[in-house]
């Protein structure tokens, strides 16, 4: 197959770019969680702080991707790098799956077992790390592997604002009209979503309670 | 009983408990002696629950206070008042994430007890409340209710607290699974002698556990009594009670003085 050989032949690069690609994945998930999940744990004790976290989070994720690096190309310390650029981007797309999934994991857990808890004379840190989050933590996970799979997606894009990773083929492959670039480009994306999806699932099971 | 000169362990005075514009307490008075089991008798949402949560300040009152021991409960450490009390509820509330051991030992666990001597203390526990040590390493899934309740007051037990606040501790069992844990439960209180707070709204289950039972209805306490003054009590509620319940309160009654 043409496509195979073009990827044997330049593998060397389809290896940099792949890495470059999970650089930018890796950064920004990581992101996501640090802000993410403090910020769902904050709006499932505060019902009334939800809506407008959960709402920014929705708003985000409705600007078209493409779009938002061109807003954030100007504003000033992030526009000087790009791939800095394209990690903030997509750190705010993959922020709603993660916020989202943090506040109904803690929101599902059983309120009899908070009570039972908290009567029984629990600080709330001990609650939250010993009861809320270990019995959220596949709900969470869930919402992380979503984020996950967004941003091998969106990761493609960031290639047109020069933030390097897999996204380099398939635009140079657009712009030759040459299906083999193209698909060394999104072959290897979809492995990885794949990979990660699956693995983070996997995860998910095994830290599954009960 | 204690003579009633002595301090009680708990004192509701003239306390009241109102939430959205509902009163759900109004005027209670009760004293709660060392070693007895105080039965909360009353329907649904006459307020017996409330009154527990008051106890171990989940809900504080809107006025009056709890007196523990003396001593107003909303002085002092939340948290050191809740662990100086065991607390059982109906849904049990098992950690489910917890093996058996875990959820008995966790009271001991946070108060920094040796592993060796919380380990000690779980088999101890089991064997008080009837189950058998392989229970240890099971999940609350796995167990069947009567043995799930068992668990539930294991865990109450567990740092070996004064006084035991019970919120229908066997509401959800079946009839059969219910009389064993009741008689078990006597036979641990004829040894354990804890100051019990006991909620039910089962008149059977009352004069059976209790050595009082203060009748609560629509907030206020009516009345407090024994269990065989109960029976003959010319209270129209109490004796509403007691026609509800039909034949066979006698023998409940009876149980504990032989």
């Amino acid at each position: 197959m043409n496509v195979v050989r073009f990827i044997l032949h330049n593998h060397a690069q389809v290896l940099e770019l792949t890495l470059e690609h999970l650089r930018l994945v890796g950064f920004s998930t990581l992101f996501a969680m640090l802000i993410g999940i403090p910020l769902g744990i904050v709006i499932a004790h505060r019902p009334w702080f939800n809506k407008p976290v959960l709402a920014s989070a929705n708003i985000i994720q409705t600007i078209p991707s493409l779009a938002l690096f061109g807003f954030l190309l100007p504003v000033p310390w992030l526009g000087e790098r790009s791939d800095r650029l394209a990690i903030i981007a997509l750190t705010l797309y993959a922020l709603l799956p993660i916020i989202r999934n943090t506040y109904t994991g803690i929101r599902g857990v059983d309120p009899a077992v908070m009570e039972a808890g908290r009567g029984m004379g629990l600080t709330e840190s001990q609650l939250l790390f010993q009861v809320e989050l270990p019995l959220a933590v596949s709900v969470i996970l869930s919402g992380v592997r979503v984020a996950i799979v967004i941003s091998v997606g969106l990761g493609t894009i960031a290639a047109a604002i020069g933030a390097g990773g897999l996204g380099e083929f398939i635009f140079r492959g657009l712009a030759m009209v040459d299906d083999r670039v193209i698909l060394a480009g999104a072959i290897p994306a979809a492995l990885l979503a794949l990979v990660a999806d699956v693995g983070v699932g996997w995860l998910e099971r095994r830290l599954q309670p009960r | 009983m204690q003579p009633a000169a002595a301090v009680p362990v708990i004192e509701f005075s003239d306390v009241s408990y109102r939430v959205a514009g509902t009163q759900v307490l109004s005027g209670f008075n009760l004293q709660v002696q060392s070693g007895e089991t105080l039965v909360l008798l009353g329907r649904s949402g006459s307020g017996k629950t409330t009154s527990l949560k008051l106890v171990n300040r989940l809900l504080t009152p809107t006025s009056g206070e709890i007196r523990v021991k003396g001593v107003s409960n909303v002085k002092g450490d939340l948290i050191r008042l809740r662990r100086s009390m065991g607390y059982v509820i109906q849904d049990i509330g098992l950690f489910p994430h917890f093996t058996v051991e875990r959820n008995i030992g966790l009271v001991p666990k946070v108060e920094g007890w040796p592993a060796e001597r919380i380990r000690t203390r779980t088999r101890e526990l089991l064997h008080t409340v009837g189950l058998a040590p392989e229970i240890a390493l099971r999940y609350p899934h796995q167990l069947s209710g009567g043995q799930r309740q068992r668990v539930g007051v294991a865990r109450a037990l567990a740092a070996d607290p004064e006084i035991l606040l019970m919120d229908e501790p066997f509401g959800a069992l079946d009839p059969l699974t219910r009389d064993e844990l009741q008689r078990e439960f006597l036979l641990l209180q004829q040894r354990l002698h804890k100051t019990v707070v006991f909620v039910t709204h089962d008149l059977r289950e009352a004069l059976r556990v209790g050595s009082r039972i203060a009748l609560v209805e629509a907030g206020r306490l009516f009345t407090v009594l024994a269990p065989r003054d109960f029976l003959r009590s010319p209270d129209p509620l109490a004796s509403a009670y007691v026609r509800a319940f039909g034949d066979g309160l006698e023998a409940a009654a009876d149980r504990g003085t032989s």
